[in-house]
């Protein structure tokens, strides 16, 4: 671009053209890029944005629309203290919180089980039970919603946050044992020799060799179950009909829209409050699991 | 410090692979044994049962007097290197090393002592807070040593633990673990498929061929009194040259006669041992090096004349190897570097007849 670029194509213009045209090339590249991934960002963040304006809004100000709707007029914390100072509302988030950390906690601990069972011990049947466990995650939750709601009752746990504690569990852990059958997999076989002959016994070669190598796998094992839970739908859509029993994603839209009312402005608060704890779990978690791939490349 | 006594032990892996077909070796306490053979002779497999890692069909292995058949590897008081190291790679260079002693409940202040002077007698110090990516190669294969040396278990295994690393550090390495065995006196087994290494490393080779031992000897034994062709071929760089022949009887004396006619006497202290096998279709076993030129030999007894037409010239330097064909076989022989070789021109050479062997070709017996 600059002077001394295109000295070269003075002396050998044969050369400079193709240096010219490659340079345009990445050039192009880049801006094609560039392009899409602003699209892409824009179509993704529209909504949220769109969301972040409504809560802001006054419910006067959102059935009365005067010009265009991206802007507030007049801002108002009102439908966040309305939210957060109603008891049932802080109940949707407690029963949320509770259910996905034990369902975390339940799924992690079953999946890293049975992953090292899968992936080291080898017993009669381990290798169709690997695939069979794969197979199970194919199955969607709105088809197996009615068989597990006919379970569900029959434990006498409808309309209650355990029956969801005891159902999410199908969704996470079969994915998570694929995920974690794999990392474990790709443990070199002498690690757990040179374990053994160290004196560890399995559960030690799990928790002080398999667990800590394996740990980005853990993260995006707990990344998976936990955005399976905080975010499921179908499941306490089916279960749940009490208030205080309900998760977030459900009491949200159940007790914010009454009849045709729909509390705009509190919807859409209670969504962006909804989306913050895996916002911050995400952030926090990817900066440990990079921190984890790339620990001791660049050291020494 | 223990001994290894292997009882006609086999091996056979599920699918009926006999791996290991029923051997008997007995290795001395502080004694450094290399079993060497070609790939899949059942080297690692042997390892691994002293080690445990693998189950043994038949037979018995003892540790220091005591069979461990059905005893795991931790209880085996032994420590393994790896190929591939093998270290564990979140924990630091201390703490792969002391993995084994946490996990056996050694005092905080013994563990140190012992990593502290396992690091000193391979030079590692500087290196206990590292992580293993960063190492290079060698440094790696010293913890993985370092980790087997702070045990002081009864045994050392090793399996082909030089191979990851290039040519020249391989040849250092070597002199380390020579230096190390010479320094802890840990009875050792070491699994190699490189002959030189373990001609420089062991007290007693083992030399094994599909899953049998051919031969256990010290080193010089094996390369001056091979057993079998296949030791002879084993054992030895460039290896031993295998010629067609037939013994033959004349007045007194036995020769070898080739198939060109050259006439080969055989020394008068061996005739005695090889007149079972006159009139015979023999292999005529010599080595390259007891292949000179005859300008290059003193005339002594034992030296037999013969002519070689060089095809192939190799200089090395401090020798010149060249090769010609015969009989559908390669000959090989190695001549000093002043000796002028050219490719079509026939050289007068000597084969010290005291140096060369003779095989049954039906048993593959050096008799
Ligand atoms: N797990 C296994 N299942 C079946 N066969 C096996 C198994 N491990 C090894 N073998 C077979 O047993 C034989 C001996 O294997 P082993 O690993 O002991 O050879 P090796 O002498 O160590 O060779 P290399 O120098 O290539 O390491 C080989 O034929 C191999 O294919
Ligand atoms: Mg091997």
């Amino acid at each position: 671009m600059s002077a001394s670029a295109a000295r070269p194509s003075d002396v050998l213009p044969g050369l400079g053209r193709k240096i010219g045209s490659l340079r345009q090339e990445r050039r192009w590249a880049l801006i094609t890029a560039y392009i899409s991934l602003v699209v892409a960002a824009i179509v993704m963040l529209a909504p949220p944005f769109y969301m972040l304006i409504t809560s802001l809004k006054t419910s006067a100000e959102i059935s009365n629309p005067v010009g265009t709707p991206w802007i507030v007029r007049d801002p108002t914390l009102a439908n966040y203290t309305a939210l957060i100072s109603d008891p049932m509302f802080r109940g949707f988030f407690w029963n949320s919180i509770i259910v996905t950390v034990l369902v975390v906690a339940v799924t992690m601990v079953i999946s890293v089980l049975a992953a090292f069972a899968l992936a080291r011990m080898k017993f009669f049947g381990s290798q169709v039970l690997a695939t069979g466990v794969f197979l199970t995650y194919l199955v969607p939750d709105t088809l197996l919603f009615i068989p597990l709601y006919q379970i569900v009752g029959g434990l006498d746990l409808l309309n209650s946050k355990w029956g969801l504690v005891l159902v999410y569990p199908t969704l996470s852990v079969p994915f998570c044992t694929w995920i974690m059958i794999g990392y474990f997999a790709s443990i070199p076989k002498e690690l757990d020799e040179a374990a053994l002959i160290d004196g560890a016994n399995w559960m030690q070669m799990l928790t002080k060799i398999f667990i800590p190598v394996a740990l980005p796998g853990i993260i995006a094992a707990t990344i998976f179950a936990f955005t399976v839970s905080w975010a499921a739908f179908v499941y306490p859509t089916a279960f749940i009909t009490r208030p205080d029993e309900m998760p977030l994603t459900i009491g949200v839209v159940s007790q914010l829209i009454r009849g045709d009312t729909f509390a705009w402005g509190q919807l859409m608060a209670g969504a962006l409050l909804a989306a913050m704890p895996p916002v911050i779990v995400y952030a926090f978690l990817m900066d440990y699991y990079i921190a984890g791939l790339t620990a001791g490349a660049t050291k020494g | 410090m223990a001994q290894v006594n292997i009882k006609k032990v086999v091996k056979e892996y599920e699918g009926g692979v006999q791996a290991v077909k029923g051997i008997d070796l007995d290795i001395g306490d502080k004694e450094f044994v290399v079993l060497v053979g070609p790939s899949g002779c059942g080297k690692s497999t042997t390892l691994r049962m002293i080690a445990g890692l693998e189950e043994i069909t038949s037979g018995a292995i003892e540790i220091d007097g005591n069979i461990v058949n059905d005893v795991p590897p931790r209880d085996r008081d032994i420590a393994m290197v790896f190929q591939n190291y093998a270290l564990y790679p979140h924990m630091s260079v201390y703490d792969n090393m002391a993995f084994g002693l946490m996990l056996r409940k050694f005092p905080r202040e013994e563990i140190r002592r012992r990593v502290e002077n396992a690091a000193r007698i391979l030079d590692i110090g500087p290196l206990l807070e590292r992580k293993p990516k960063a190492l290079s190669g060698g440094q790696r294969q010293r913890v993985a040593m370092g980790r087997a040396i702070v045990r002081d278990p009864k045994v050392f295994l090793f399996d082909e633990p030089l191979s990851n690393l290039d040519a020249k550090l391989r040849v250092q390495m070597r002199t380390e673990i020579k230096k190390v065995h010479q320094t802890v006196k840990t009875t050792t087994v070491y699994v190699t498929h490189d002959q030189v290494e373990a001609m420089t490393l062991a007290d007693r080779v083992v030399v094994m061929n599909h899953g049998i031992i051919e031969q256990v000897g010290p080193p010089q034994v094996l390369y001056h009194s091979p057993a079998t062709k296949f030791v002879a071929g084993f054992i030895g760089s460039p290896a031993m040259n295998f010629i067609p022949a037939r013994l033959e009887q004349a007045s007194g004396a036995l020769n070898v006669r080739l198939s060109d006619g050259a006439l080969l006497p055989v020394p008068a202290d061996r005739t005695a041992r090889y007149a079972g096998h006159a009139g015979r279709e023999v292999l005529f076993g010599i080595r390259p090096e007891h292949l000179t030129a005859a300008s290059q030999m003193e005339a002594r007894p034992g030296l037999a004349p013969l002519s070689l037409t060089p095809e192939v010239v190799e200089p090395l330097g401090a020798e010149t190897l060249f090769y010609c064909w015969r009989d559908g076989g390669e000959i090989c022989a190695k001549i000093d570097p002043g000796v002028a070789a050219a490719p079509g021109v026939p050289l007068a050479m000597t084969a010290d007849m005291n140096r060369m062997h003779i095989i049954d070709p039906a048993t593959d017996k050096v008799l």
